[in-house]
């Protein structure tokens, strides 16, 4: 996990307009606002509300302060309490699946990827949330609307999302021959290539990284025009574009650094910063920490999505941020009350700037924000909600496509071809009778 | 069980006239069964219930946040073809059987060493099982940066002697990956083993050794004639236990490793609990947690009967 403090450099390094905006509003100013808000909102919570709030634990500790303002505010001005409880990556899913299954302990999560299609029919309808903050805040991205519903009803609200892009530093990238970002697949390859003959190598994971792994090889799955389900959920997988994508990630993987068959969703991260890895996919939160402990890579560091498919289109699966109410709390009105008031634009804007990027919006005034074009290196993950797919792909979002991911299909459909462990036509199998088992 | 016989048929004249529940609350049989009560209600409570439950949900379709269906065996059937849960049971049994007996020389070998008379004995035994008090996540923690693919102190270490030219890939190529989670396990589990056997050499009297001695039996007779057949029991207990632990390991697994790579150290537990929890699937999590019941009760089974025969319990052929 990294820590960072928002100190003078960052905050200068992010120009004056993030200074001002980050200022705009004291506490009591906020507390203000918020009884205010409270006021005229829609959503009157129950009195003595109680609510009990799981969120995955930060990497920019900016983004959690800022959140937590948001949190107190938002209790100063209803008289809700509200208990946050912090998990990491890993723990939220179990917690927030346990809760469900038992009734108790939680009102809502802010957890991760598809986490309320895991179990639907425990979530409580945030259709007039999302209607309010759609007519609010410039409506939602399309990538927006499939994460956040079932059906034509809304399970949970997409937050954000941390976008899965590519970091690599500047100098070995021209070094291997490409000045620019290379805009196709096979421009992406020879990078890839070139990097590592140079000795300045690429990386990333294959192994059970539920952010990362998921996230290139569902892209490199996609852009070759692989799918894993197609638009009825039939499972697709043993096709001869999924074949192409193996060859391909095979290629890159051959490049790569070693050991990235064991790689977690850190690996990539210490990796980087301490130089010995030159390109990966991962969200902003490298740039965020360098900026900070290394600002010599900082300085030679650049995003870029990864490239288009063989259609010319960029699909990508970035991390999503959906926050879920229960259907069994005793307090749904001060829930969607407080998801409301997260995702204002007087805590909104503030909170994404503190994030530092960390944070890609999937309502479309929020591309506004100073933040994106501030820095142009943050630039690439303003545009995550418009190049972001589920994990569903072409599929329509569900409780099988949500437990597809969870269970790595189509990771160790990669990692056993690109290793050697298995043929393409045996990798393949084996992935479509796995997703057959989970879409039967 | 003699005298409550005898005495019964003298009483029950008087029994009989009083009310059921007063015959009941005094009879001495029926007191017994009071009183095993709370500990059966326990046990049933907290561990047959649990079992039950568990075993029931795998032939159900079982998910997260909805009951299932009774489905029979349609869990098993998929379980049966599918190449990742037979690499599991593979894993988990190729783990146990190399951890287990690597575990069991070792913590032998460590025990008759504790077992001498050496300085600072007390404190040397006491360091022995630190690597069992330390929990296991931490451990777990420990060894997942000592295996780190870039950050590895050994091949660090071996780069600057020049032994090797690069980094070892401890996680990421499967014959590795399967080395080394043993190793951490085979770390961990020693001291249990070597405490436990040396608790049973203090239990063999030390005229047996004097009289051997005397009859000029050396070193390795000692050990296979007098130490063997004594520390057989413990033997049997501290193995089932040992077995048990490895069979069912999974925090140092998951902590390292999470079943990668390409699933070459998911062991059932692993892997249940990836099914089970991560996504949702209760009812084939269950399936594959019940598929471990009866390689468990094999491993018990050996070492119950086992115990029970003479052979066992000393050393002789007289069974």
């Amino acid at each position: 996990m990294i820590d960072f403090k928002t100190d003078r450099r960052s905050l200068l390094k992010g120009g004056a307009t993030l200074m001002a905006a980050a200022a705009t509003m004291s506490s009591d100013q906020l507390l203000g606002y918020a009884k205010a808000w409270a006021q005229t909102a829609q959503w009157k919570p129950e009195a003595g509300a109680k609510i009990n709030l799981l969120r995955w634990k930060r990497f920019v500790e900016a983004e959690d302060v800022a959140f937590m303002k948001v949190v107190d505010a938002f209790q100063k001005a209803t008289g809700v309490t509200i208990n946050v409880s912090n998990e990491a990556y890993d723990d939220i899913q179990p917690k927030a699946s346990v809760a469900a299954n038992t009734g108790q302990g939680l009102d809502m999560v802010w957890g991760l990827y598809s986490l309320p299609f895991l179990f639907p029919n425990k979530c409580t309808d945030m259709t007039d949330v999302a209607d309010y903050l759609a007519k609010k805040c410039g409506g939602w991205a399309e990538s927006g609307k499939a994460y956040g519903m079932l059906g034509n009803k809304w399970i949970g609200i997409p937050v954000a999302a941390t976008g899965g892009l590519v970091n690599y530093r500047v100098a070995a990238a021209e070094k291997a021959g490409h000045k620019t970002f290379p805009k196709d697949l096979g421009g992406f390859l020879d990078l890839v290539k070139g990097m590592n003959k140079n000795g300045t190598p690429a990386g990333m994971a294959l192994g059970h990284a539920s952010g990362d792994a998921n996230g290139w090889l569902h892209w490199a799955l996609w852009a070759h025009g692989g799918n894993l389900i197609d638009k009825d959920n039939k499972v697709v997988i043993n096709s001869p574009e999924t074949a192409k994508a193996l060859e391909y990630v095979k290629q890159l993987y051959e490049n790569f650094v070693p050991g990235t068959a064991s790689w977690n969703d850190s690996n990539n991260n210490k990796a980087f910063l301490a130089g010995q890895l030159h390109l990966t996919v991962n969200g902003i939160s490298i740039y965020v920490a360098a900026k900070k402990e290394n600002p010599a890579i900082a300085e030679d560091m650049n995003h870029a999505h990864l490239p288009p498919g063989v259609d010319g289109k960029t699909r990508e699966l970035h991390l999503g941020f959906p926050i879920l109410v229960y259907n069994f709390t005793k307090y749904p009105q001060a829930c969607k009350a407080f998801t409301a008031f997260l995702l204002d634009p007087a805590q909104f804007n503030p909170w994404v700037e503190a994030a530092q990027g960390y944070l890609s919006p999937f309502l479309l005034d929020y591309e506004k924000n100073p933040i994106w074009t501030a820095d142009p290196k943050n630039t690439p993950y303003r545009d995550v909600a418009q190049t972001a797919n589920t994990p569903a792909g072409v599929g329509k979002m569900g409780e099988n496509a949500a437990a597809a991911i969870a269970d790595f299909v189509v990771v160790d459909m990669f990692a056993n071809y690109a290793t050697g462990r298995e043929d393409v036509k045996t990798a393949m199998a084996s992935a479509e009778r796995n997703a057959k088992r989970i879409f039967r | 069980m003699t005298t409550i016989q005898t005495s019964m048929p003298a009483r029950a004249v008087h029994a009989d006239t009083r009310p059921l529940w007063d015959r009941l609350r005094t009879n001495r049989n029926w007191l017994a069964l009071w009183f095993m009560l709370p500990a059966a209600a326990f046990l049933i409570l907290f561990l047959a219930y649990p079992l039950g439950l568990g075993i029931w949900m795998s032939f159900t379709d079982e998910r997260i946040g909805r009951t299932g269906v009774f489905v029979g065996l349609e869990n098993y059937e998929w379980l049966w073809s599918d190449s990742i849960f037979w690499l599991s049971v593979f894993n988990t049994l190729l783990y146990t059987i190399i951890a287990s007996a690597i575990k069991f020389a070792i913590g032998l070998y460590l025990a008759l060493l504790l077992n001498r008379h050496m300085p600072f004995k007390a404190m040397i035994r006491a360091i022995v099982l630190i690597p069992f008090i330390v929990p296991t996540v931490l451990s777990a923690i420990a060894f997942w940066w000592i295996y780190d693919a870039q950050f590895s102190i050994i091949s660090w270490s071996l780069i600057k002697l020049g032994l090797i030219t690069q980094n070892i890939n401890f996680l990421g190529d499967t014959d590795w990956a399967r080395a080394s989670v043993i190793f951490a396990n085979i770390w961990r589990g020693v001291p249990f083993v070597a405490i436990t056997l040396l608790a049973g050499l203090q239990t063999v009297s030390p005229s047996l050794y004097e009289a051997a001695t005397l009859d000029g039996a050396t070193d390795w007779q000692r050990f296979r004639y007098i130490t063997y057949p004594l520390l057989t029991p413990i033997i049997a207990v501290v193995m089932t236990f040992s077995v048990l632990f490895t069979f069912t390991d999974f925090q140092l697994v998951w902590a390292l490793t999470r079943g990668g790579p390409v699933n070459a150290t998911h062991l059932m537990a692993t892997l249940s609990y990836q099914r089970g929890i991560l996504s949702g699937r209760l009812g084939e999590g269950a399936a594959i947690a019940t598929a471990m019941i009866p390689f468990l009760l094999a491993a018990i089974a050996i070492s119950w009967f086992g115990m029970q025969r003479r052979k066992w319990q000393q050393g002789s052929d007289n069974d």
